[in-house]
């Protein structure tokens, strides 16, 4: 498990201390501590049920939407505690956008998908740029440039799933979270994302959970394996807890733990 | 070895048949009463539909050549039901949106569920009797007793619990990822529900909301004890408050009268209440369809 001081330091965005997350009785994941650098692409991976996901949701409290959801630790951003009682989960979702693992536009007009958010974040500018902008950001622009007032849904999937992008996008925040965003998609598709995500690197910081090892080595600069351990007192639940989190390249080349080197090349998960 | 082909002499056979055969008669018998009824109704009713028909008032029965028309029932059953409507349709939404979206399964809406099925099971005539207990016999209402206003409220409890399971059970059908992707942009609940999960319901909400205002169209009993009945036209704003004339109650009236011209006069309603309640029940059919269609694109 890693261990960081006190003290988060100038480029750090996000940092977990000692997060543990639970559904109802059900522990799902315990004691993170994790630093998110930023303008870093961070990809969270780990083998099923080892609560990577839910993790990632809980950056931007997502959870709140499951009943029984629950969270000990704090979740640090922008020096404040996302979890503190007084903290709007709206304003939070405003500042660290979400893609889902299924692309899920709005049953409306490619433009009107992009502009829904800009326009209930208050936005004033000209929505024409902006959505061209964002559409340019998560290269669809050229694709679609010609039937914006065409539905989200008669897109492809791997479209969809970049309009999504471009969504979160619109609306500026500071991180964006991709929750295995290219499962549901073919690997022209994907590849696609991915060089997305390399552009919006420059600007955003990512973290990303992926099934997908290749991806990850691909995408991120930093790595954090994710495993499930049987619970002490033996009755068969499985507990996540970060294994492991070092630089990509050290984690797939010399990882420090046994787990984290069978899981990468293959042995379980 | 049995043999591969089908024998009909086999008991299994046999009695698949018999009860294939018996259950077909069954649906069959089940529809019969529709069908009669609507022709016996159209071939009673539809003979008597004249244009007067629209725009008389009904005679006093004891004047056996001429019953008049039933301009005033069919403009108060118009007024009713949509005083009905004004009432049932913004509560029974916002109630289905309350139980859809915001609660979670608490103890409080696991009993708003179950009072909402209660309450659609309530006969129609405890509905009236209610309503005439709380506003007509207190003329609560600006010292009024039977009123077209209080029809309206009977029928509105009637139509409540239709609109509330339809809005709750529309809503439950649109996809969590639709609300997760409004939320992920920073939406509130309040625009999330306005905004994306609403207008994706719409349509099967508006499909409970047609059934409702058609079940409430052709309700008598609530009526009769709320609403009473009118042989004058409506003229004004002001009629609200004085007894109304409605197809339901017109029929059950007419029907028990000895004269052969109200009788007559009844087939008629009978004929235009019926034809517009099946129409507004075709009508919720192709909003349904329809929804089927553009639900998943």
């Amino acid at each position: 498990m890693i261990k960081t001081n006190k003290k988060t330091p100038k480029n750090i965005i996000l940092s977990l201390e000692n997060v543990s997350i639970s559904y109802g009785t059900f522990e799902a994941v315990r004691n993170v501590f994790c630093n998110f650098k930023k303008g870093n692409i961070t990809s969270l991976i780990g083998p099923s049920g080892c609560g990577k996901s839910t993790v990632l949701r809980s950056l931007n409290r997502m959870n709140d939407l499951i009943p029984n959801c629950s969270l000990k630790g704090t979740v640090l951003f922008d020096g404040t505690n996302i979890y503190d009682k007084r903290v709007d989960p709206v304003e939070v979702r405003r500042r660290i956008g979400m893609v889902f693992q299924q692309p899920n536009p709005f049953p409306k007009s490619i433009y009107e998908n992009i502009a829904f958010g800009a326009r209930i974040n208050g936005f004033t500018g000209n929505m024409d740029e902006l959505v061209e902008s964002s559409l340019i950001k998560a290269a669809l622009w050229d694709e679609c440039k010609d039937k914006l007032n065409d539905s989200g849904y008669s897109l492809s999937g791997g479209q969809q799933q970049r309009l999504c992008i471009a969504r979160t996008i619109a609306i500026e925040p500071e991180i964006i979270l991709m929750d295995e965003p290219c499962s549901a998609l073919d690997p022209i598709s994907t590849l696609k994302i991915e060089e997305t995500m390399h552009e919006l690197k420059k600007n955003y910081t990512i973290i990303i959970v992926t099934h997908n090892m290749q991806q990850a080595l691909r995408v991120s600069d930093m790595t954090a394996f994710f495993n499930a351990i049987e619970y002490e007192d033996g009755d068969g639940g499985k507990v996540g807890y970060l294994a492991e989190f070092n630089t990509t390249k050290k984690i797939f080349n010399s990882p420090k733990e046994k787990t984290t080197q069978e899981y990468i090349s293959g042995k379980f998960g | 070895m049995n043999s591969l082909y089908y024998q009909k002499r086999l008991s299994r056979n046999i009695g698949d048949k018999f009860f294939t055969s018996l259950s077909v008669i069954c649906a069959l018998i089940a529809i019969l009463p529709l069908i009669f009824l609507v022709t016996y109704i159209l071939i009673k009713g539809g003979s008597q539909i004249t244009p007067e028909l629209f725009t008389l008032e009904p005679n006093p029965p004891g004047d056996d050549l001429d019953a008049g028309g039933i301009n005033p029932a069919l403009i108060g059953t118009l007024i009713i039901t949509t005083i009905a409507s004004i009432i049932a349709i913004p509560v029974g939404v916002g109630g289905g949106i309350y139980l859809a979206e915001y609660s979670r399964g608490g103890a409080f809406s696991r009993f708003i569920r179950f009072g909402v099925n209660v309450l659609a099971g309530v006969p129609s005539i405890i509905a009236g009797v209610f309503i005439y207990a709380l506003i007509v016999s207190t003329k609560i209402l600006f010292g009024s007793m039977y009123s077209g206003l209080a029809g309206g409220m009977a029928l509105s409890i009637l139509m409540l619990p239709t609109v509330i399971k339809t809005t709750d059970e529309g809503l439950k059908l649109v996809p969590n990822e639709l609300r997760y992707a409004s939320l992920g942009v920073g939406a509130s609940m309040y625009t999330t529900i306005l905004k994306v999960t609403l207008p994706s319901a719409f349509r099967s909400i508006a499909t409970g909301v047609v059934l409702g205002i058609a079940r409430a169209a052709g309700e008598t009993a609530p009526l009769i004890f709320t609403a009473l009945f009118s042989y004058y036209y409506i003229t004004g704003f002001g009629d609200l408050f004085y007894e109304m004339g409605s197809l339901a109650v017109l029929i059950y009236n007419f029907a028990l009268e000895p004269y052969d011209a109200q009788n007559k006069l009844a087939w008629a309603a009978s004929f235009i209440l019926v034809l517009s309640i099946l129409s507004v029940n075709i009508f919720s059919r192709i909003l349904a369809a329809f929804t089927e269609k553009t639900k998943r694109v």
